[in-house]
């Protein structure tokens, strides 16, 4: 009110100084979160220097692991392919789902089952992975092994990944369908938000030249919305490789060779459950301290691999003609 | 006008936060100022601690608050190290390494486990005898099926059946598991040579859940499984246990008191409290009612306290006082809550122990 005489001057001032903070302070945000990941990378790398100068090449591709003193050896190839193969399985069983899902409840569904069940589905974020492990130790792997392991065990047992000796329910399958169950929510979630995204013009179109409502969602909307699709479906794959608590409850946490994921229903290990596992025990400043530290290096590289191929696979392979897509 | 309404409720909000806070601050103010300890370290004895802790505040001293964080042993020897706590806890004492980094270190051992060995055989709920070598063949996978002639053998009243042995261990680095392995690497040459002792280890067979309550699932929800289980857990969960035979050739069942009696055989040979305890452990002791596979807990302290940065003459004094109780009227508590007392050569032991500590080169009152 006191500068009533000359508000012009006052509000551009103002305006000015406001613009120049927010410009600074969110420029500083987003160095922030570069200098975080730069941080992480330098912490993992000078902390998992003794391990690599230790056993070399051997770190990386050596499948054994003796943590004990005076013995030790650490290879991390079993763990790599624990989570490549875990997270490979989730998102086999549960992307279909998840697309699934998003187009019923987008395409087909009824308007009044539309909110509560997308609401549910939501839900299934909210809840805790260690809940997830709970329910998959106590209640859900049972209902693997009755009806899926044992069976598939006895009768397709000379198919190796079927094989191995009498399922109990701690292994690489039962892992793998409670993760497909946590990035359901995720993937369903986002690729619902990319399938409403499609204009209905194009919908319009495909109709008035005689397709079924199948040949238009196949050929037109989830054609259209690949891309989004796709990145739905990285979205659930970095939950998957990262997720810790629930896969070390029910992946089995074998070690070394044995974790090498030959069988289904044989136990495995993961990166981030193996550092669960055994990080708060191991002597600080030890050669094992440096293997878990050398394994999370390796998950991390892993993980910006999967978003940089993400990347370059969105905006190289996907893009659609005509400009669809971007 | 709505945001006037807002503003009034805040602030009359924020009176009767302030008001409050002030009033519950000066009201239970006591005489005396607070003592605070502070303790990290092993999750073995965190439930008898725990309990000790309220007790020794509620009524012995209301003045000293002791809060133990329960994160591991190799936690609590790392903040011990680092010097952020004022004792640690841990499963096994100090080794070499760490022993050289902690200078001066006292062990207290301030109660005792034992690891038994639980299964879950269809048909057979009591009963079974093993040795510490068939043990180790079947944690190593050399012996597979139940009906083994090395196991049968034992049992003649029972009939095993022809059924591969699912073996569970621990997933996670835990003492308990350092113990098992170290005895198993007493009981068998082969397991000495291949596998040998350790916090976590290379299992070469089975499969690992977390924690004991983790291993007690899996074996309890297995059929024709083994596995390895701290005694609370078994007692608490009414769990099968096999009566394991000790170096006097008697099979005894894990309880409190073949637990307490290992422990009162073993403490002949214990070292003085400020020596290296390396080494030492509870294993195969020689007395015939004792159960073989024991180990101590430790509570670790600096000697000298005025090691840690923080360190003033009322907290040492709380500090010593407080692990006198521990020794003397915690051990009271300890049967209620399935830990074996300590016996009393181990209590003179650790009265020696605590008599010795010093903050700036003093010695303190133990009561």
């Amino acid at each position: 009110m006191t500068n009533q005489k000359n508000p012009k001057f006052f509000t551009k001032k103002v305006a000015s100084l406001g613009d120049f903070l927010f410009k600074n302070l969110a420029a500083v945000m987003a160095a922030s979160a570069l200098a975080l990941l730069l941080i992480i990378g330098y912490e993992l790398a000078s902390g998992s220097g003794s391990v690599i100068r230790t056993f070399g090449a051997d770190f990386f591709v050596g499948t054994q692991w003796v943590p004990n003193e005076g013995r030790e050896i650490y290879g991390a190839l079993p763990y790599l392919l624990g989570t490549i193969a875990s997270s490979g399985l989730a998102l086999l069983f549960g992307v279909p789902l998840s697309i699934g899902i998003a187009v019923f409840l987008v395409e087909m569904s009824p308007r009044a089952l539309r909110v509560p069940i997308s609401y549910l589905v939501e839900l299934l974020a909210a809840v805790p992975s260690v809940i997830y492990g709970l329910w998959g130790l106590f209640v859900f792997r049972f209902i693997l092994v009755d009806y899926i392991e044992k069976p598939l065990n006895t009768y397709f047992g000379w198919i190796p990944i079927f094989g191995g000796p009498t399922p109990i329910g701690l292994d690489l399958f039962t892992a793998s369908v409670v993760l497909a169950i946590m990035i359901i929510p995720t993937v369903a979630s986002v690729t619902k938000e990319v399938v409403a995204a499609v204009p209905n013009s194009i919908r319009e179109g495909a109709y008035s030249i005689g397709a079924t409502k199948w040949e238009v969602i196949r050929h037109w909307v989830l054609s259209y919305g690949r891309s989004g699709i796709f990145g739905a479906v990285i979205l659930g794959l970095g939950r998957a490789v990262g997720e810790t608590m629930a896969v070390a409850m029910l992946i089995g946490n074998a070690q070394g060779a044995a974790a090498i994921p030959t069988s289904l229903f044989a136990p495995s290990q993961t990166m981030a459950s193996l550092i669960a596992n055994g990080f708060l025990e191991a002597a600080p400043g030890s050669l094992q301290i440096s293997a878990y530290i050398g394994v999370g290096l390796i998950l991390l590289i892993m993980s910006l691999s999967i978003n940089l191929g993400a990347r370059v696979m969105v905006t190289k392979v996907l893009k659609v003609k005509g400009g669809a897509v971007e | 006008m709505k945001s006037k309404y807002v503003i009034i409720g805040a602030v009359v909000l924020a009176i009767i936060l302030v008001t409050s806070v002030a009033a519950y601050t000066f009201l239970s103010t006591p005489s005396e100022p607070i003592v605070r300890i502070n303790g990290a370290g092993a999750t073995f004895p965190y439930p008898l601690l725990d309990e000790i802790m309220t007790v020794y505040s509620n009524e012995v001293k209301p003045n000293v608050q002791v809060n133990y964080q329960s994160i591991g042993s190799g936690g609590g020897i790392s903040a011990l190290n680092t010097k952020t706590v004022d004792f640690g806890a841990s499963d096994a004492p100090l080794t070499a390494a760490e022993a050289s980094n902690i200078t001066n270190a006292l062990h207290i051992p301030e109660t005792i486990g034992a690891v038994t060995i639980t299964y879950n055989i269809p048909g057979v709920s009591t009963g079974l005898k093993l040795t510490g070598q068939v043990i180790a063949d079947i944690f190593q996978g050399t012996i597979t099926k139940w009906n083994d002639n090395a196991i049968q053998s034992l049992n003649p009243d029972i009939t095993l059946p022809d059924q591969t042995i699912t073996v569970v261990h621990r997933s996670d680095g835990s003492g308990t598991t350092f113990v098992f392995t170290s005895y198993l690497k007493q009981s068998s040459t082969a397991w000495s040579a291949a596998i040998g002792a350790g916090k976590s280890v290379s299992w070469p067979t089975g499969v690992a859940s977390i924690g004991n309550t983790g291993v007690a699932q899996t074996v309890s929800t297995t059929s024709y499984s083994i596995g390895y289980v701290e005694l609370a857990y078994t007692i608490e969960n009414n769990m099968p246990v096999a009566a394991v035979q000790n170096p006097s050739g008697s099979f005894v069942m894990p309880t409190l008191a073949s637990t307490t009696a290992a422990a009162q055989s073993g403490a002949a040979g214990l070292p003085a409290g400020d020596a290296s305890w390396t080494g030492v452990n509870l294993l195969n002791t020689a007395a015939s009612d004792a159960y073989p596979i024991v180990t101590f807990s430790y509570i670790i302290v600096y000697k000298e306290l005025s090691n840690i940065p923080d360190m003033t003459q009322e907290k040492a004094t709380a500090l010593v006082q407080f692990l006198w109780y521990i020794v003397h009227d915690g051990q009271e508590l300890a049967p209620e809550l399935e830990y074996a007392p300590l016996p009393s050569n181990v209590v003179q032991l650790n009265e020696a122990t605590i008599a010795s500590i010093i903050f700036n080169g003093q010695t303190l009152p133990t009561n």
